[in-house]
């Protein structure tokens, strides 16, 4: 095992990592485990990070746990692809149907903060009729909340993580400002804009999660290029400097490396709190709530996992849908040479986006998607030509010194829900004696037509840009949602509205897996807009008694 | 293979603000890394190199970048990918019998070891592989295709393109904490970038590369 994961917990004896400091530190609120804390949170991510610092703020007791560790990116963070595979969940987890997807680095974190810790900081609103696609658009399925309620929380997180952006988007109805400016264009962002005036689509630049101006104790971001792999600088406004901060001060105590394995069941339909290792041994914690925030994969497995006598198919599944519905996005690519050199790993990956096709309703295939501009690192690069290109030898040492001289696109694209692809347990075991998932994936119809779409409008932007040997990258996915999803029907969802299980009244839901449908753009704006809302009906329910 | 970015050194920017403390540390354990094999045998190590020297050749080189030595420290420290296609067996598992499984081929197709065969007898069984064209009994029910492309090609490019002389090879700027860079636009580059020799100026591009550490 790498020295890392050998190590002990830090947030302990009443203090937690500064993560903005050097070998500093913060006060920390802690909870015994006899105590029955009014919520237990499984998750520190987009979902569970937010969750608890508003859950904390409206004065409930939290305690969050992470299975990862609690790092001080300053000092924990090198500027290296490699050494940074520290923040993703390696866990075994088997995969396989037509499209088996490819999951690890690419695809989940584990560390306080979760997978914003790695994710590309791309923070873009749903469309606001994708919030009820199957009855405006005939597709999908519908969300059971309002897009004027979700765009008012939209406003809320796109100021708590200060969104630097354009100031007039093109797309859709109004919205306020971004608070804080437009990062720069790198060279292959130019290049897409170009291509997108030759297409006829407008442009923008990418509305983005890392500051371009100073933000309290988090400086402007370096375009240093390595935001998957951790920010160094703290520019990035992930969870782990934006939410869990937030949390501490407001008393949630966070556990890092604790994973959690069994949520128990009690009497009357109601959850008692949860079972989780940490330090070599499996203890329990108290709780009157306990949500589960584990992504997409982790719930469905976490409430698999949790089959006890009075919950035989596991918790919350009597409508036998947890880890159902799974979706992942289109993320297909094209790339082409210029003459000029790109040096594309320069700035944040991702600095252009066309939202075209998702306002767009002149099109043969069900579903939206986004376009945006990349810059891949050297391993990613070298991944995607082996993959794309089938590439070896030689050929691919001298196609790889092109490098510096590659422009390149990314669709984000609707994947559409099919209640054949689905997270289940495996019979195999992991390190904690845990069923390891098994995830099952191919694409439907609707979705082979979505992404041979994009991947026409992407190689149309490449030709319009003057790249030349332009190729496709014909398979990769991003994001994960769906699994426990959200309806206003017990028979045909998993959680209602405010994310609370149909079948526990105090067992919840709030991540990526809640999502009826995924929309054309990267999930995590919504993911904690959705937090957000979760937090403001636990407190109106709290308020009326009906928690 | 010409020398796109002549005299081009990453590691000269180890002491500028480029580089920072968590940088240098990761950086000196790979190159420090042990030679192996620490979990292969020694035979299956020996195919396993053969098998390095045809996905990434460094014949031109002194010092090559000692691939299998990578793959085999990634098996010692059973240093899983996340994932693993169900038709698989686990990492370890999977390379042990896969190696196996090409030595195997080579004795049936030409009476010899992989890695004593020339290099493109090495190569025609790797593109068999690859085509999923390889079925002695040593595969068991591991897809020969699928082993190349889940195990071998995961690993043994990536393994190449996290080495600093392949970051020099293909101009990349390497680690870039905390200063990141400034110059964003089509054939700008800022001063502690590769420079990239145009045929017949490869002077310029020799000096502006000695200075990239200043
Ligand atoms: C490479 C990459 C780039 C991305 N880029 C973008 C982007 O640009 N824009 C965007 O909107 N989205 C992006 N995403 C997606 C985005 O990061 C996720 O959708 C989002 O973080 C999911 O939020 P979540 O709360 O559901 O889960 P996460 O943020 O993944 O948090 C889940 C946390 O739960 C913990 N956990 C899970 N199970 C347990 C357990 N049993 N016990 C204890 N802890 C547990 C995990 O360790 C993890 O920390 C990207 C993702 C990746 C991988
Ligand atoms: S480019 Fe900006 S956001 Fe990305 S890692 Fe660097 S400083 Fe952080």
């Amino acid at each position: 095992m790498s020295d890392f994961e050998a190590s002990t917990p830090l947030a302990r004896d009443g203090r937690a990592p500064n993560v903005f400091r050097e070998g500093g530190w913060t006060p920390m609120r802690q909870y015994s485990e006899t105590e029955e804390v009014d919520f237990a949170i499984v998750g520190t991510g987009a979902g569970g990070g937010t969750l608890a610092a508003r859950l904390a703020e409206k004065g409930f007791s939290v305690v969050a746990f992470d299975a990862g560790p609690f790092f001080r990116p300053l000092e924990d963070f090198a500027s290296d692809e490699e050494s940074q595979s520290k923040l993703y969940w390696l866990d075994e987890r088997i995969v396989d149907g037509a499209d088996p997807l490819v999951m690890g680095g690419n695809n989940s974190g584990k560390c306080v903060g979760g997978s914003t810790v790695h994710f590309a900081m791309v923070s873009l609103r749903f469309r606001p009729e994708h919030f009820k696609a199957r009855t405006l658009l005939g597709y999908g399925a519908d969300w059971p909340v309002d897009w004027r309620e979700m765009w008012g929380y939209y406003d809320q997180v796109e100021r708590a993580l200060s969104i630097s952006g354009p100031l007039s988007y093109p797309w859709g109805p109004a919205r306020p400002a971004y608070p804080y400016r437009p990062h720069p264009m790198n060279a292959c962002a130019q290049a897409m804009a170009v291509g997108c005036e030759h297409m006829g689509m407008k442009w923008a630049p990418m509305p983005l999660a890392t500051v371009s101006a100073p933000r309290g104790e988090s400086p402007p971001c370096v375009q240093r290029g390595f935001c998957r792999f951790g920010c160094s600088t703290n520019a990035k406004q992930s969870a782990l400097v934006v939410w869990i901060p937030r949390a501490l001060k407001a008393g949630a105590e966070v556990r890092d490396l604790a994973m959690v394995g069994r949520v128990e069941l009690g009497s009357g339909g109601q959850v008692t709190g949860l079972h989780y290792h940490r330090e070599g041994a499996w203890r329990f914690q108290k709780a009157k709530n306990v949500v589960v925030a584990g992504y997409a994969i982790e719930t469905p497995r976490l409430l698999l996992n949790s089959a006890c006598p009075d919950a035989p198919d596991g918790l919350a599944n009597s409508s036998g849908l947890v880890g159902k519905y799974l979706m992942t996005q289109p993320n297909q690519g094209v790339f082409g040479r210029t003459k000029e050199e790109s040096r594309w790993y320069k700035g944040p990956p991702i600095l252009c986006v066309s939202e075209h096709w998702n306002y767009c309703d002149d099109k043969n295939f069900p579903g939206g998607y986004t376009l945006m501009s990349q810059g891949p690192m050297p391993q990613e690069w070298v991944n995607i030509q082996v993959g794309a290109r089938k590439l070896w030898g030689s050929d691919l040492r001298h196609a790889m010194l092109d490098y510096n001289h590659m422009v390149g696109m990314k669709v984000v694209g609707e994947g559409l829900p099919s209640v054949h692809n689905s997270v289940t347990l495996a019979d195999e075991v992991d390190q904690y004696g845990l069923r390891i998932p098994r995830i099952t994936y191919s694409w439907t119809e609707g979705d082979k037509a979505l992404i041979a779409h994009s991947m026409d409008q992407m190689q149309g932007c490449l030709e319009g840009a003057n790249a030349t040997d332009i190729f496709r990258q014909e398979q990769d996915t991003n994001h994960l949602n769906g699994t426990a999803r959200m309806g206003d029907d017990p028979r045909t969802s998993v959680v209602n509205p405010d994310g609370r299980t149909w079948d526990h009244p105090n067992l919840w839901v709030c991540d990526g897996s809640t999502f009826p449908t995924t929309g054309g753009v990267n999930p995590s704006l919504t993911i904690q807009a959705m937090a957000l809302r979760t937090a403001d009906r636990i407190e109106a329910l709290a308020a009326r008694g009906e928690l | 293979m010409r020398d796109r970015y002549p005299d081009y050194d990453v590691a000269d920017k180890r002491a500028t603000p480029s580089w920072n403390d968590a940088t240098r540390t990761a950086l000196d354990q790979r190159l420090a890394v042990h030679p192996g094999p620490r979990f292969l045998d020694a035979a299956a190590f020996a195919t396993l190199q053969a098998l390095c020297g045809r996905i990434l050749p460094q014949g031109e080189r002194t010092h090559p970048v000692p691939l299998a030595a990578y793959v085999d420290e990634k098996l010692w420290l059973d240093k899983r990918a996340g994932f693993r296609n169900a038709e698989l067996p686990p990492l370890r598992e999977a390379w042990q019998r896969g190696l196996a499984a090409l030595e195997a081929e080579a004795q049936r197709a030409y009476g010899r070891g992989f890695a004593a065969l020339d290099p493109a007898s090495q190569d025609a069984l790797v593109g068999r592989m690859a085509a999923g064209g390889l079925h002695d009994p040593a595969w068991g029910d591991m897809p020969c295709a699928l082993f190349f492309a889940e195990r071998v090609m995961a690993e043994i490019p990536r393994a190449y393109y996290a080495h600093p002389s392949a970051w020099n090879e293909i101009g990349f700027g390497g680690p870039a904490s905390p200063r990141g860079y400034v110059r964003l636009d089509f054939d700008k580059r800022d001063p502690w970038e590769a420079a990239e020799a145009q045929p017949g100026r490869e002077a310029e591009a020799r000096k502006a590369n000695s200075r990239v550490g200043r």
